[in-house]
C-alpha cells in the first residue's frame, strides 16, 4: 500500500492507483473532462490538475500514479487559477451557442464553465479563426468540429472499445482536429455508426442525428397512422433521462407516454425479437443439418447473429469474406418494419402508404440500418424514423408529460406481445440465451437444462463468453443431432468481436453459433442510450433486463401468442418463402478505411 | 557568481582514435563509466540539462534485459544547428558515445532519431555507421545502431513524443511518470541523450572526468557548442567554455549594437542589454541548448515574439489544452494589442495566461512557451504595444 496526503488528509491506496482515484477515496472531487471510466488515460485536457509539493509544475491527477509520501493539494490558488485558465481556453475554441445546442444542460464543458469560468471571459474568441466543418453525412450522427474540445474520448472509444479507428487525430497545433481517413465524410469511411463516441463526447461535437421534428409532423398529420415499436433495452434505460437511477424499469410508463404523445399504435420490438428467434433458430438448425448430416461444404459455420447493425457494418468493412456466415435474418427492428406495412396494414385495413413506422432504439446504427436500400421489402421504407432512447426522453419532456406520475399502460395488440426471451435481447448473451431456450426445446422436446431457464454461462460482462451445450434425447425429427455438442460464443464491443473474427479467420474457432453485439454490454450500452455510461450503469441496466425477464409469464419465444398467430395467418412457417421475402436480407462488402 | 570569461575550446570536434577510446571504455565496468560521468558533472546538452550520469544510472538500475540508448538528433529548436555539424564532422564520436552509453546502461541497441530535414546527411552517415559497426565487431562488442528519420515535427524532439514517432505513431508526448529510464521506446528502459551529450561522454572517457571539470563552473561543467546567428558578423558554430556572461559573449560576437540575445531558441529566454552583465550563460543563469540569437536595434521585438508564437501555434502537437489553445491566445492577443484592438493592459492578462501554461501544459514545449513570451513582453513591453 502507498501512503500519501491529499489536502492534508492521509490516505492509503494500492500502488498504481491514480491521484484522482485516491482523492475520490477521500471524497475529494477533482473535476475531469478527458478522463472516462471506460477508456485509457489521456491526460490531455488538463482540467484535473493538482499541486504536488516539490513538483515544478502542476500534475494531471488522472494520469499520475500515487507515490509514497506524496503531498497533494487539490484546491490551492495556483490550481484554481490554472484550472480556470484551462476551462476558459477550452471555451474560447468551442462554439458556445449553448441555448441552441442539442446537448444544452447535458454538457460536461458547460458544467465546468458553470463551476470555474463564469463571469468575465478575458480570452479572445478563436472559433471565428477556424474553418470548422459540420459533417452531417451519416444518417446516424452529426460531427460538429466547432464544438470539439479535442479530448479524444471519441478517438479512444473508436480504437479501444471498437477496434475501428474511423476517427483519429489529424494535423498539429492550432489545426489539430479529430478527423477521418483523408478527411472523408463519416458516411464514406469505416465508421459503423455504433454511436459509442456519441455516448462519450462531453460536448455537442458528436450527437445523434435527430428525427424528432419529423416524428412530430407525422403524429400531427391526420392522414397518417403512426406506429411505434420500442426495443428491449430502451425500457431499462429511458428512466435515466427522466430523473430515475440507472437500472429502473419504466416499461409501463413508457408505453403510456408513447400513447399520450399521440402515436396511433404502441407496439413492441419484443414481438419481432421473438420472431427473429424462430427464424434464426430454424436457420441455424437447417445449417447444422446441411453441414453435419448432408456434408454440404458450402454451408458456412459458425453462424453469426445479425441483430446488431453496428456489427453488420463492421463485418462488411473488416471481414467481408465472412458475410456468408451471417444469419440472413433481418434485425428485429427491420422485421417489425417489414411486417408493419404488410401484415399489420392488412390486418388493420390501413393503406400502407399512410403508415409511418417509428422505432425507439438504444442505438444510432439503427438509423443507418433503416436507411439501407435492402430494407424496403414492404414496397415502402420499412422503418421511416429511428429515434434513440435519448430522443424519446426529449419528446416526453417537450410534451410536458409528468413521467414519474404516469400510470403503467400495456402495449397495443397485433405485434405487441412479448416474452422474456425477447426482453433479454437487450443484454449481451441475450439473443444466444433466447435462441437456446427455443432451439433446445424444438430439438429435444424439453426445456433447456438450466435452473429457471436462466442460461447463466452466456450472461455477464466478460468480453468474450463461451459455452457448450450437449444435446441429448432428441425428438425423432432431430435425431441426427443426438449427442452433439453445440459450441457457442458471445462477444460484445467490437474489439471483442474482432478477437472472435481473428480466431475464425485463423480457422481456430470451434463454434457453431456466435452472438455479436457492437456495443459494450449489448444494446443496454448502445450508442443511443442515456449519457453518461460506464460499467456500473451498464450492469444496473443489465440487472433490470434480467429481472424484467423473470417477471414475465412467457419466457420462450415460441410461446409468444402474436408470433404463433402470425405464422398461422401470414408467414406459414419459419424460413418460409414469405419469411424470406420479408424477414431476411443480404449484405454488401465495404471498404476497409 | 563564478565567471570564467569567454574561452574557445576544442573538445567536441577534436580528432581522436575512436577505437582506442572505446577499448578503454569497454575495459571499464558499467558502474565505473557511470561514476566517471557523474564525477564530470555533465548535464544534458539538449537544453533541459538533466545530469547525464544520473540518467544512465537510473536506466542501468532497471532489470529489463532489453534496453535502448536513443540519440536525439531531432535538432528542431529555432536557431540551433550544432548537432548537424557534429554529425557531419564527427559522427564516429556520436556512435562511440552511444556504444559507451550502451555499455553503461546495458543496452545492445541504439537508435538515432534524425531530424527529417537532415536526411541529406545520410549518404555520408551510412558508410560511417558501417565502419563503426565493423570496428565494434573487431573489438568484439555487441552493439548495433539504427537510424530512424523524423518527419519535420518540432514536437518529436520531446523525448516521449520521439519514442511515439519511432514506434510509428503520431508524435505526441506521453504522460510522465513513467519516465524513459523506466519505460521509454517500445516501453523498454531507455536513456535518451542529445547528440552533443553523447560526444561529450566519449571525451570524458578519453580525457578523464578530472580534466573535464577544469572547464566551466560548479553548476555548468565543461564546454558547449553554440549555434550563433542573428545580427553578428561571425555566425556559425563555436565551442566555448561554460560560465561566461552574456556581455562577454556579446563583446565577442555582437555587432556593436546588440540590444537583446535570445538564449536557448524559441523556448529559451530573451536577455535585454541591461541584463547582459548579470546573466551567466549556463544552468546557474540562463541555460541554452546551443541557440544564441543576437538582435540589434534595427529589430522589432514584436516581430521576434510574433515569429516565435507563430512557430509554437504551428508546432504544438495540439494534444493538451494549455499549449494548443494557449499559443493561439498569446498570438492573437499580442496582435490585437499591437493593432490597438485590445488595451495594453491586456498584456498583463496574457502574462498570467503564460504563467498558467508554464505549470499546466503536458510537456516541455507548452511549459516553455511562456519563457520567450514573458521575457520579451517583460523587457520590451513598449515595442509590443507601439
Amino acid at each position: 500500500m502507498i501512503n500519501l496526503f491529499i489536502n492534508d488528509q492521509k490516505v492509503s491506496v494500492q500502488a498504481g492507483t491514480t491521484v484522482l482515484a485516491a482523492a475520490k477515496k477521500l471524497k475529494i472531487n477533482i473535476p475531469t473532462l478527458c478522463n472516462h471510466d471506460d477508456l485509457c488515460v489521456a491526460g490531455n485536457c488538463r482540467v484535473c490538475l493538482v499541486e504536488q509539493k516539490g513538483a515544478r509544475t502542476l500534475i494531471a491527477s488522472c494520469a499520475t500514479p500515487v507515490s509514497e509520501g506524496m503531498d497533494i493539494h487539490t484546491n490551492t490558488l495556483k490550481v484554481r487559477n490554472a484550472r480556470k485558465h484551462v476551462v476558459e481556453l477550452l471555451l474560447s475554441e468551442h462554439r458556445s451557442d449553448c441555448t441552441k445546442c442539442y446537448k444544452n444542460q447535458n454538457c460536461e464543458l458547460q458544467s465546468l464553465a458553470n463551476e470555474f469560468a463564469f463571469g468575465d471571459h478575458i480570452l479572445l474568441d478563436l472559433v471565428e479563426d477556424h474553418k470548422y466543418n459540420i459533417d452531417r453525412s451519416s444518417p446516424s450522427f452529426v460531427k460538429d468540429d466547432s464544438k470539439c474540445i479535442r479530448c479524444q474520448r471519441c478517438v479512444r472509444t473508436c480504437s479501444e472499445l471498437q477496434y475501428i479507428s474511423a476517427i483519429s487525430v489529424a494535423n498539429k497545433g492550432a489545426h489539430q482536429k479529430i478527423s477521418s481517413f483523408h478527411d472523408r465524410p463519416m458516411s464514406h469511411v469505416v465508421c459503423t455508426n455504433c454511436g459509442q463516441c456519441v455516448n462519450r463526447c462531453p460536448t455537442g461535437a458528436l450527437v445523434e442525428k435527430t428525427y424528432i421534428d419529423q416524428v412530430w409532423d407525422a403524429i400531427y398529420d391526420p392522414d397518417k397512422h403512426v406506429v411505434v415499436q420500442t426495443a428491449p433495452a430502451v425500457r431499462v434505460a429511458l428512466g435515466e433521462d427522466l430523473g430515475y437511477d440507472p437500472g429502473e424499469r419504466v416499461t409501463g410508463k413508457m408505453v403510456n407516454a408513447l400513447k399520450q404523445l399521440g402515436f396511433s399504435s404502441v407496439l413492441d420490438t419484443d414481438f419481432s425479437a421473438d420472431l427473429t428467434i424462430m427464424e434464426e433458430g430454424t436457420e441455424l438448425l437447417v445449417r447444422l443439418k446441411k453441414a453435419l448430416v448432408d456434408g454440404d461444404k458450402k454451408i458456412s459455420l459458425p453462424m453469426f447473429t445479425s441483430c446488431s447493425p453496428g456489427w453488420i457494418k463492421f463485418i462488411e468493412h473488416k471481414y467481408p469474406e465472412f458475410l456468408p456466415n451471417l444469419s440472413t435474418c433481418k434485425s428485429p427492428q427491420q422485421m417489425f418494419g417489414a411486417l408493419a406495412k404488410t401484415f399489420y396494414a392488412k390486418k388493420r385495413n390501413i393503406d400502407p402508404s399512410k403508415i409511418v413506422s417509428v422505432s425507439i432504439m438504444p442505438c444510432t446504427a439503427k438509423k443507418f440500418e433503416a436507411d439501407r436500400p435492402e430494407m424496403r421489402a414492404s414496397g415502402f421504407k420499412d422503418v421511416d424514423y429511428v429515434l434513440t432512447t435519448r430522443e424519446l426522453a426529449v419528446m416526453i419532456k417537450q410534451a410536458g408529460l409528468d413521467f414519474r406520475n404516469l400510470d403503467a399502460a400495456k402495449y397495443d395488440s397485433i405485434m405487441g406481445d412479448s416474452t422474456g426471451a425477447a426482453v433479454i435481447f437487450g443484454a449481451t448473451g441475450g439473443v444466444m440465451e433466447a435462441a437456446l431456450r427455443t432451439a433446445y426445446e424444438i430439438v429435444t422436446g424439453r426445456e433447456v437444462p438450466f435452473g429457471n431457464l436462466n442460461i447463466t454461462p452466456v450472461r455477464g460482462m466478460d468480453g468474450v463468453k463461451e459455452a457448450t451445450i450437449k444435446i441429448e434425447g432428441c425428438v425423432d425429427a432431430w435425431k441426427f443431432l443426438e449427442g452433439a455438442e453445440l459450441k457457442v460464443a458471445i462477444a460484445h464491443g467490437l474489439v471483442n468481436a474482432n478477437k472472435i473474427m481473428k480466431l475464425v479467420k485463423e480457422g481456430k474457432a470451434p463454434y457453431h453459433f456466435v452472438e455479436i453485439m457492437a456495443c459494450p454490454g449489448g444494446c443496454i450500452g448502445g450508442g443511443g442510450q442515456p449519457i453518461p455510461t460506464n460499467l456500473q450503469i451498464r450492469k444496473n441496466r443489465m440487472k433490470a433486463i434480467y429481472s424484467e425477464d423473470e417477471g414475465m409469464v412467457l419466457r420462450k419465444s415460441h410461446q409468444n401468442p402474436d408470433v404463433i398467430a402470425i405464422y398461422k395467418e401470414f408467414l406459414d412457417q419459419p424460413n418460409s418463402h414469405k419469411s424470406h421475402e420479408l424477414l431476411h436480407t443480404h449484405y454488401v462488402e465495404r471498404d476497409n478505411f | 557568481m563564478e565567471n570564467k570569461g569567454l574561452n574557445k575550446v576544442d573538445l567536441i570536434f577534436e580528432k581522436i582514435d575512436s577505437k582506442e577510446v572505446l577499448m578503454k571504455a569497454f575495459k571499464m565496468s558499467s558502474a565505473e563509466i557511470i561514476q566517471s560521468i557523474l564525477d564530470s558533472g555533465l548535464k544534458g546538452r539538449g537544453g533541459a540539462g538533466f545530469p547525464t550520469g544520473l540518467k544512465w544510472k537510473y536506466t542501468a538500475a532497471e532489470k529489463d534485459p532489453v534496453k535502448y540508448i536513443v540519440c536525439n538528433a531531432d535538432e528542431g529548436e529555432p536557431g540551433t544547428f550544432k548537432d548537424r555539424e557534429i554529425l557531419d564532422r564527427v559522427s564516429n564520436k556520436v556512435h562511440g558515445g552511444m556504444a559507451i552509453a550502451g555499455r553503461a546502461i546495458g543496452a545492445k541497441k541504439g537508435i538515432v532519431y534524425l531530424r527529417g530535414e537532415y536526411r541529406y546527411l545520410l549518404p555520408k552517415l551510412m558508410p560511417e555507421l558501417d565502419s563503426f559497426h565493423k570496428m565494434i565487431k573487431e573489438i568484439g562488442y555487441d552493439f548495433n545502431i539504427e537510424y530512424c528519420m523524423g518527419s519535420g515535427a518540432y514536437i518529436c524532439g520531446e523525448e516521449s513524443a520521439l519514442f511515439e514517432s519511432v514506434e510509428g505513431k503520431r508524435g505526441e508526448p506521453r504522460n510522465k511518470p513513467p519516465y524513459p529510464t523506466v519505460s521509454g521506446v517500445f516501453n523498454k528502459p531507455t536513456s535518451i541523450n542529445n547528440v552533443e551529450t553523447l560526444v561529450t561522454t566519449m571525451m570524458i572517457i578519453n580525457h578523464g572526468a578530472q580534466n573535464f571539470i577544469q572547464y566551466g563552473t560548479k553548476d555548468s561543467r565543461g564546454s558547449k557548442v553554440f549555434s550563433i546567428s542573428g545580427d553578428t558578423p561571425t555566425p556559425g558554430i563555436f565551442e566555448l567554455e561554460l560560465g561566461m556572461t552574456v556581455q562577454q559573449f556579446v563583446n565577442e560576437f555582437g555587432d556593436g549594437d546588440t540590444k537583446a540575445v535570445q538564449v536557448g531558441g524559441a523556448s529559451g529566454f530573451c536577455v535585454p542589454r541591461k541584463k547582459f552583465t548579470e546573466t551567466i550563460i549556463g544552468f546557474e543563469g540562463t541555460p541554452t541548448g546551443g541557440s544564441m540569437k543576437l538582435f540589434n536595434s534595427s529589430r522589432s521585438m514584436y516581430n521576434v515574439l510574433h515569429n516565435y508564437l507563430d512557430f509554437f501555434t504551428e508546432e504544438s502537437c495540439g494534444q493538451c489544452t494549455p499549449c494548443r489553445v494557449g499559443c493561439q491566445q498569446l498570438l492573437k492577443g499580442v496582435e490585437k494589442v499591437k493593432k490597438g484592438e485590445a488595451k495594453s493592459t491586456y498584456l498583463t492578462e496574457l502574462m498570467k495566461l503564460a504563467d498558467s501554461m508554464k505549470i499546466a501544459a503536458k510537456c516541455g514545449l507548452g511549459q516553455s512557451v511562456g519563457n520567450a513570451f514573458k521575457s520579451i513582453v517583460g523587457n520590451f513591453r513598449e515595442e509590443i504595444i507601439y
